[in-house]
């Protein structure tokens, strides 16, 4: 059995439901008195797949304004990020392409891009098909799922999903490879994963965050103050 | 000084003559005192006034800079050097700013009797519906007809207390009751008001109209109105209003304030501040019934000392991280343990805001978290990053940890799980709940008989005490009444023209006594029909049981990492 850690970013705009959807899925529960989130809250989760053990380091960010700022923080270390948008706001979709931008500026280590619009129960709100934002997930090549924190729908196959590419990410990105993988290109991959306390062999090694690792994602200006 | 105090006497002396028999015993050591301070030391009178706020701030300013500075000598990585050239950026206001408004706030005047301000007046009380404004820039929410007809209702104009934030060009940013942007004309004209007298080199403080007080404060380019009918000083508004500028301040730091005026001074604020009315809102509450923001002191959490001593010390051996500045435990509200960075103290005032951030979202109790806080009175330049968790399943016992280090999550989040852990086994955290539950103490536990409540505040400690509300105030009429008779004791007490160290008041439904020491402050509440002389030994008795009991109710020594 081998062990992976990774670290996953939700983000999103204000009230889509960031917090309602790792609520749902790391608590199995959904509240409809849910709190906008402060800061940024910080989310375990364990499961195990195809022979990995696989702790997800879930970050929930603040949609608020006033926390955009330390967003690089978070997605600058981040293996996945959950995109999450609201189908009843055509703003909360636009606002991804923001986001999808900034991630492509500031973080230069593969990252695996998951699209939420969530609230699928509120049909009859609908701003947002489904076709478009199918569309714009292959464009942005990211994983793509229509979810209901409330009814409970298409979250567990999202987190799968995510789960199931880090690893094949992990796998394809060998610690021999590492110093090729530079070399081609967009994929830099040393700190892609740190590994688990009981990573054995093949975790143990190259997977940890260099200090070369952590500056390449920098260098964009956008750092909290 | 001599003046007061035969002023006090003879205050004292109205009623009956029987002093002689009784004295008040000044007891060389104040119930709670203790010399190594725990807090930051605080004079209220002195935050009360405006120039001498301003300097108390600039005291610990560059504070974040430099402990961050050391750490990039620790480690001298390119990251470090990067966030410190930021924060040595942001923490540099303009000092003529500063001195400007410190100039500004000398120069006061009441202006009741001003022609120009009793026209205002009549605008803003007597606000037409027509006048509803219709370009009012909405930026969230949208505009509704109940909005506006609330604002124009008498239920709005006969709300007891209002608050309003606006920006130097008159931009609504905050109201407590109503939504802001129903009440651009009203803020125009309280604007207006405010420029008016500047115009003429001075500065607009306050109004008196009926029953109503009007109170203005000015700072960094934002106007805080207050408005009350209730037994609130103008003292005690500005007080008020220093905590609201102190809760701007939090979210946005000093610096950021200043920065986003000079570069728009036109810029609407709310955008910056989205999010954060909710603790304006929880802040302004807190007031109304929590007095430690009037005196500006904290509660602490009645426990054994011994077990306060295990709980700070556990945070000593499992929470000493570099740049870690202060750890702190609060239970409702109130203040278990507390273990700060050498040379570094907490200010009360900071302390309420923190509690206020803990009171006012259930966000905290989903999850460890990790949010930039700035404390005004710490460092009004930069943030701090403070770790939140809560200890048990009930989400009672909450953890802060607050660093210079904006990486240090992780290993925080370690040091909590050990914390809990070592709480756990030494069965802390089930003491601090069994206090929780037994609500504080009874006034009837001091065994006084006709004391019915009282507050007492330890000066060097900044802590204060007092028994939990029983009958007759246990209804929130009555709770509100007692609230407004310790604002009319405290006002009368620190009175800027005169103040008392002793204050005897018999009232329609209560006797009051009021008595400020070096070391002390007291404020009881008796009875109507208890004699001077038995108040005061009440009040000496008072003072021997708050003594015994002083291990319990206050943190007497600072523990320091």
């Amino acid at each position: 059995m081998k062990s992976l850690e990774a670290k996953v970013v939700v983000l999103g705009s204000q009230g889509v439901g960031k917090t309602s959807v790792v609520i749902r899925y790391v608590g199995g529960m959904f509240s409809k008195a849910v709190s906008p989130t402060i800061g940024a809250s910080f989310f375990t989760y364990k499961m195990t797949l195809e022979q990995y053990r696989v702790k997800l380091q879930v970050w929930d960010t603040a949609g608020q304004e006033r926390f955009r700022s330390m967003a690089p923080m978070y997605y600058r270390k981040a293996n996945a990020a959950m995109l999450v948008y609201d189908i009843t706001s055509l703003d909360s979709f636009y606002d991804i392409k923001d986001w999808v931008k900034e991630l492509k500026k500031n973080v230069d280590t593969p990252i695996v891009l998951c699209l939420l619009g969530n609230k699928s129960d509120l049909e009859n709100g609908r701003k947002v098909s489904k076709e478009d934002a199918e569309e714009y997930a292959a464009s942005i090549d990211a994983l793509f799922y229509e979810t209901s924190a409330l009814k409970n729908m298409g979250i567990e196959d999202a987190f799968l999903q995510v789960a199931k590419q880090l690893i094949h990410l992990y796998e394809t990105v060998p610690n021999s490879g590492m110093g090729g993988m530079l070399n081609q290109g967009q994929q830099a991959p040393p700190d892609v994963f740190s590994s688990g306390a009981g990573g054995g062999d093949v975790a143990s090694g190259g997977m940890r965050l260099t200090d070369g690792g952590k500056d390449g994602g920098r260098g964009d200006g956008n750092c909290q103050c | 000084m001599a003046t007061d105090h035969r002023e006090a006497e003879q205050l004292v002396n109205t009623s009956d003559s029987d002093l002689q028999e009784a004295e008040f015993v000044e007891t060389n050591e104040a119930p709670g005192r203790c010399d190594s301070a725990v807090f930051a030391k605080t004079d209220d009178l002195d935050d009360l006034t405006l120039n001498i706020t301003n300097g108390v701030i600039q005291n610990h300013r560059g504070t974040i800079t430099s402990l961050i500075r050391k750490r990039s000598k620790r480690s001298n990585t390119p990251r470090d050097q990067e966030t410190d050239a930021d924060l040595t950026n942001n923490s540099n206001p303009s000092e003529q700013d500063i001195a400007n408004s410190i100039e500004q706030s000398e120069l006061s005047s009441e202006l009741s009797e001003d022609e120009d301000v009793k026209n205002g007046l009549e605008d803003l009380s007597l606000q037409d519906t027509e006048s509803a404004p219709e370009e009012a820039p909405s930026v969230t929410l949208i505009p509704s007809a109940s909005e506006s007809d609330y604002v124009n209702s008498l239920e709005w104009k006969q709300q007891k207390k209002h608050i309003f934030i606006l920006s130097e060009s008159g931009k609504p940013i905050y109201s407590r009751h109503g939504s802001e942007d129903k009440l651009v004309t009203i803020m125009g004209v309280m604007q207006a008001l405010v420029s008016f007298v500047q115009d003429n080199k001075d500065n607009l403080r306050s109004i008196v109209a009926g029953d109503h007080t009007f109170v203005f404060m000015n700072r960094d380019h934002l106007t805080f109105v207050g408005i009350t009918r209730g037994r609130e000083s103008t003292q005690q508004m500005l007080l008020q209003l220093t905590y609201m500028y102190n809760q701007v301040i939090s979210v946005l730091t000093h610096s950021a304030l200043t920065r986003i005026f000079k570069q728009h001074r036109n810029c609407d604020l709310r955008r910056p501040l989205s999010g954060s009315e909710k603790f304006f809102d929880n802040l302004l509450n807190l007031m109304d019934v929590e007095p430690g923001l009037l005196l500006t002191s904290v509660r602490c959490l009645p426990l054994d000392s011994s077990v306060r001593d295990i709980v700070s010390q556990t945070i000593v051996q499992h929470a000493k991280v570099k740049d870690l500045v202060f750890a702190l435990i609060i239970a409702q509200n109130q203040l278990v343990a507390l273990v700060r960075m050498k040379r570094y103290y907490l200010h009360p005032m900071d302390l309420h805001l923190i509690i206020n951030l803990i009171n006012a979202s259930e966000s905290f109790k989903a999850a460890e978290s990790w949010t930039p806080i700035c404390l005004p009175k710490f460092d009004a330049g930069g943030f701090l990053q403070a770790y939140v968790s809560y200890l048990d399943e009930e989400c009672q016992t909450c953890l802060l940890l607050l660093s210079v280090d904006i990486e240090a999550f992780y290993t925080l989040s370690e040091c909590c799980t050990k914390i809990k852990e070592r709480l756990n086994r030494y069965n802390a955290l089930t003491a601090i709940s069994n206090s929780l539950q037994r609500h504080s103490y009874s006034v009837q536990q001091c065994s006084i008989g006709d004391l019915r409540h009282f507050l007492y505040k330890a000066r060097s400690t900044a802590q204060y005490t007092s028994p939990e509300l029983g009958p007759p105030y246990n209804t929130p009429d009555q709770q509100d009444r007692l609230f407004g008779l310790y604002h009319f004791l405290h006002d009368k007490v620190h009175s800027v023209s005169r103040p008392l160290k002793l204050l005897y008041h018999v009232g329609q439904y209560e006797t009051l006594l009021g008595w400020v020491t070096q070391g002390f402050e007291l404020y009881a509440v008796f009875g109507p029909l208890v004699t001077k002389n038995i108040a005061i030994h009440a009040v000496n008795k008072l003072l021997r049981w708050i003594k015994r009991e002083e291990d319990r109710l206050f943190i007497l020594s600072s523990v320091t990492f």
